[in-house]
C-alpha cells in the first residue's frame, strides 16, 4: 500500500471571526491525482491556500497531516521547503523582482532547507534552461519581471515552471485552468502530467470539468458550504458536468458528507 | 547667489536691516578666507555675506521649510577642521579608480586620489589652478534662486572644484568627487563647492559622493552649467554618518537642446536636506530626475526640488522613490514651473514612498504651476506598505519572512538604482540598502 502523503482530519477554519471550512476530511496516497470541484465560494480554493499556510486564515479545529506531520505550525516557507507547492490561481506579479532571480532565491531556499548547498548562478541557468522544456517557455521570460505583463496563460506556465523547478511531493492546482484558451491548457496540463511520478501526489482544484480530460483524476471530491459533501471516481465529474451543480443541493441539505 | 529670482514663490527676498543671525554669523566666523583669491570671487563673497546678514535661519514657519526640524542643527557648535585627517575611504569604484578625487574635511588628499585616467579636454582640479581660458567669473554663483544655505557657502567657502569640458568633447571616463568628512574629534564644518561646465556639444558624466564618520555639518553646493547641445550624466551619492547633517544644493542650468539626468540616492545623514534646481533655459532641453531615498532609525531625509520648464519643447521627467522603516521622516516636495513662452513642453513627476513601519513618517508635495497651455504634464504620489500577499506568494516558494521583505524592498529599489551609470556603484547601493534595512 502507498505511502499516505496528504491527510486533513476534520479541519474546521475561519477567515475574519466567520467559519469557512466546516469540517474538511481527505487523504491522498503517493501517485493519486484527487480533483475538489465546486461552486464559487464553496471554500475549496480556501482548502488549499489553508495547506499552504496563508497567514488570513485561523485554523480553528482539526489536522492537516502531512508526510506523517503535523503542519499547522509550520511557517509558509517550511511547508514549501519540505515539498507542498501551491500553484495560484492569480499568480502576482511583482515588478523588478526577475523572474531567474526569483527562481534561483527560491530553489536555495529548498536547497539550504535540505541541508544542500547553494548552486551558483551559472549552474542553475543550466538546470533551468531544461526545466523551460516542460511548459515550453521561451527563455526571455526568464528576463522579465516576475509576472509582469505576462498573459494569463503565461503565467499560469510560469506557475508550473516553478513546480517542474522545485519537484514538490505534494501539489496542488488552485484553478490552473481558469480564463486558459485549449492551447495553453494542454501545455499547463502536459507540463503537469510530465511530472507525474508514483511517489507524489497532486489535488486538483477547479470549477470546471474540462480541465479532468488533461489531467485525470482518481478520485473526484465536491465542496459546498466549506464541506466535502460527496466523493467519487472521475464519473463524478462527467455527471457534474452534465447535470450541473444544482443536482447536489438535495445531498448538502440532507447533510450526506463523506 | 542670487543674481536673478524668476519666482516669486521660491524664496522670499528679505531687504529689511540686518539681523546677524547667530548661527550663521558663528559659522562665518569659522571660515578661512583664502588670500589669494582672484577679486572677483572676493566680491561674489562679500555680497553672499552682505546678503546672508540678512537672513535668519529657516524655520518651521518659512513655507520651504515646514517639514523638518532644524533646531538641532542651529543648535549645535561646528568648527572649522584646522588639521585634514586621514580617514578611511570605501575602497575605490572600478571604473573611476583612477580617475577619482578626494577630499578630506575640505582639503585635496593626494594619496586617496588618482588622476591617471583622466582624458585630455578636460580640466579637473581647483579653481586656483584653472587655466585662464576658463572664465569662471561668468559662472560662479550665478545660478537663479537664493537661499541662506547657498549664500553661506558662497560666503565663507575656500576652494572651489571645477570639472570643464570643453567644446565638442566627449569624456568617456566617469569623474568620481569623493567628499569625506572625520567628525570624531570634533564636530567639524565644511562646506564643498563645485563648479561643472559642460560646453557646447560636450558630454560627461560625474558621481559626486559624500560620506564620513562621527559628527559633523555638511553644506555643499553644485553648479552646474550644460551648455547648447551638452550632455551631462550625474550621480550624486549622499552616504553621510548617521550622527551628520548635510544640506546640499545642486542647481542646474540648461541652454537649448541639452540633456541632463541626476540619479541621487540618499542613504545618509541625521539631518538631510537636498534642493535639486532645474532651470531650462533654452529650447527642447531634456532634464531626468531619478531619486532614491532610504531613511531609517531616526534619520530626516528631505529632498526639495525645482525644475523650472521657460522655453518651448522642454522635458522633463522625475521619479522619486523613498523607503521608510523605524521612527525615520522623509520629506518629498517637488515643484515644476512651466512658464508661459514653455508651449509645447511634456513634464511627468512621480513621487512612491514606501513604508516599512507604523512609526515612520512620509511628507509628500508635488507641486505643478503650469501658465502655459499647450503642454502635458502630470504628476502624483503614492503611499505603499509591504503587501501582504505578495509576500504570502513569495513565501509559499520557501522563502524565509525576511527574505520575502528583502526582496520585495531590493524591487522598490531597483527601479532606480538600475538607473545608476556603473555596474559596481550598483552592486555597492544595493549591498548597503541590504545592510541599512534589517527587516
Amino acid at each position: 500500500m502507498s505511502e499516505t502523503i496528504l491527510s486533513v482530519r476534520n479541519l474546521t477554519a475561519n477567515v475574519d471571526g466567520t467559519p469557512i471550512l466546516k469540517g474538511v476530511n481527505l487523504e491522498i496516497k503517493a501517485g493519486e491525482v484527487h480533483a475538489i470541484m465546486g461552486r464559487n465560494g464553496s471554500g475549496k480554493s480556501t482548502l488549499s491556500k489553508i495547506i499552504a499556510g496563508h497567514p488570513d486564515y485561523e485554523v480553528t479545529g482539526g489536522e492537516i497531516i502531512y508526510q506523517g506531520q503535523n503542519i499547522i505550525d509550520l511557517e509558509p516557507n517550511e511547508r514549501a521547503n519540505s515539498g507542498i507547492f501551491l500553484a495560484f490561481q492569480y499568480p502576482l506579479a511583482i515588478p523588478g523582482v526577475s523572474n531567474l532571480d526569483f527562481m534561483r532565491v527560491a530553489y536555495n531556499a529548498k536547497r539550504k532547507y535540505q541541508g544542500l548547498e547553494e548552486i551558483d548562478t551559472f549552474d542553475f541557468e543550466d538546470l533551468i534552461e531544461e526545466k523551460l522544456e516542460v511548459v515550453k517557455m521561451n527563455p526571455s521570460f526568464l528576463e522579465r519581471s516576475l509576472n509582469e505583463g505576462f498573459s494569463g496563460g503565461e503565467k499560469k506556465r510560469n506557475e508550473i515552471l516553478q513546480m517542474a523547478l522545485l519537484d514538490p511531493t505534494l501539489t496542488i492546482l488552485d484553478e490552473i485552468d481558469s480564463g486558459l484558451d485549449i492551447d495553453a491548457l494542454r501545455i499547463v496540463s502536459d507540463g503537469v502530467n510530465q511530472l507525474k511520478t508514483p511517489d507524489k501526489a497532486h489535488l486538483v482544484i477547479t470549477h470546471y470539468q474540462r480541465l479532468l480530460d488533461y489531467i485525470e483524476p482518481d478520485y473526484v471530491h465536491v465542496m459546498q458550504q466549506g464541506k466535502i459533501i460527496t466523493s467519487g471516481g472521475k464519473e463524478l465529474a462527467l455527471e457534474l458536468e452534465s447535470r450541473g451543480y444544482d443536482f447536489l443541493d438535495d445531498k448538502s441539505t440532507a447533510g450526506v458528507g463523506v | 547667489m542670487a543674481v536673478q529670482i524668476p519666482f516669486a514663490t521660491i524664496s522670499k527676498v528679505h531687504d529689511e536691516a540686518v539681523i546677524e543671525d547667530i548661527f550663521f554669523t558663528g559659522l562665518l566666523q569659522q571660515c578661512q578666507v583664502n588670500r589669494d583669491a582672484p577679486q572677483w570671487l572676493v566680491d561674489v563673497r562679500q555680497q553672499s555675506k552682505n546678503w546672508l546678514s540678512r537672513q535668519s535661519t529657516p524655520t518651521r514657519k518659512d513655507e520651504d521649510w515646514r517639514f523638518i526640524d532644524l533646531s538641532s542643527l542651529t543648535a549645535g557648535k561646528f568648527v572649522t577642521p584646522q588639521n585634514p585627517v586621514e580617514t578611511n575611504s570605501r575602497s575605490p569604484l572600478q571604473e573611476t579608480k583612477n580617475s577619482r578625487l578626494v577630499f578630506v574635511n575640505g582639503v585635496y588628499n593626494t594619496d586617496l586620489s588618482n588622476i591617471s585616467a583622466l582624458p585630455e579636454g578636460i580640466y579637473v582640479g581647483s579653481l586656483s589652478n584653472l587655466p585662464s581660458k576658463y572664465d569662471a567669473a561668468k559662472y560662479f554663483a550665478q545660478q537663479p534662486g537664493a537661499d541662506a544655505f547657498t549664500a553661506l557657502n558662497t560666503a565663507g567657502g575656500n576652494d572651489v572644484t571645477v570639472v570643464w569640458a570643453d567644446k565638442n568633447v566627449a569624456i568617456e571616463t566617469t569623474l568620481h568627487l569623493v567628499f569625506l568628512a572625520d567628525g570624531q574629534n570634533e564636530a567639524n564644518f565644511t562646506q564643498p563647492r563645485v563648479l561643472v561646465v559642460a560646453e557646447t556639444g560636450s558630454s560627461l558624466s560625474l558621481v559626486e559622493e559624500y560620506s564620513g564618520v562621527g559628527e559633523y555639518f555638511t553644506n555643499a553646493v553644485t553648479e552646474i552649467f550644460v551648455r547648447d547641445n551638452a550632455r551631462i550624466n550625474h550621480t550624486r551619492l549622499q552616504q553621510e554618518s548617521d550622527n551628520s547633517y548635510h544640506i546640499g544644493k545642486t542647481a542646474v542650468s540648461q541652454q537649448r537642446d541639452s540633456h541632463y539626468t541626476l540619479t541621487e540616492i540618499n542613504l545618509g545623514a541625521k539631518l538631510y536636506r537636498h534642493n535639486p534646481e532645474m532651470w531650462q533655459q533654452g529650447e527642447q532641453t531634456e532634464t531626468d530626475l531619478n531619486g532614491l531615498t532610504v531613511a531609517t532609525g531616526d534619520q530626516t531625509s528631505d529632498t526639495h526640488s525645482i525644475i523650472a520648464l521657460t522655453k518651448p519643447h522642454g522635458s522633463t521627467n522625475q521619479l522619486h522613490k523613498c523607503i521608510v522603516g523605524d521612527r525615520a521622516h522623509t520629506v518629498f516636495n517637488g515643484k515644476v514651473f512651466v512658464t508661459k513662452e514653455a508651449q509645447q513642453t511634456d513634464a511627468t513627476q512621480l513621487n512612491r514612498n514606501l513604508m516599512l513601519s507604523p512609526k515612520a513618517r512620509v511628507d509628500t508635495k508635488p507641486e505643478l504651476q503650469i501658465t502655459a497651455d499647450n503642454v502635458k504634464c502630470a504628476h502624483g504620489a503614492t503611499v505603499s506598505q509591504l503587501e501582504a500577499e505578495e509576500i504570502f506568494y513569495l513565501r509559499s516558494r520557501g522563502l524565509s519572512e525576511n527574505d520575502a521583505n528583502q526582496l520585495l524592498v531590493d524591487a522598490f529599489a531597483a527601479e532606480i538604482i538600475d538607473r545608476l551609470p556603473l555596474e559596481s556603484l550598483r552592486t555597492r547601493i544595493t549591498e548597503t540598502i541590504e545592510q541599512k534595512i534589517q527587516l
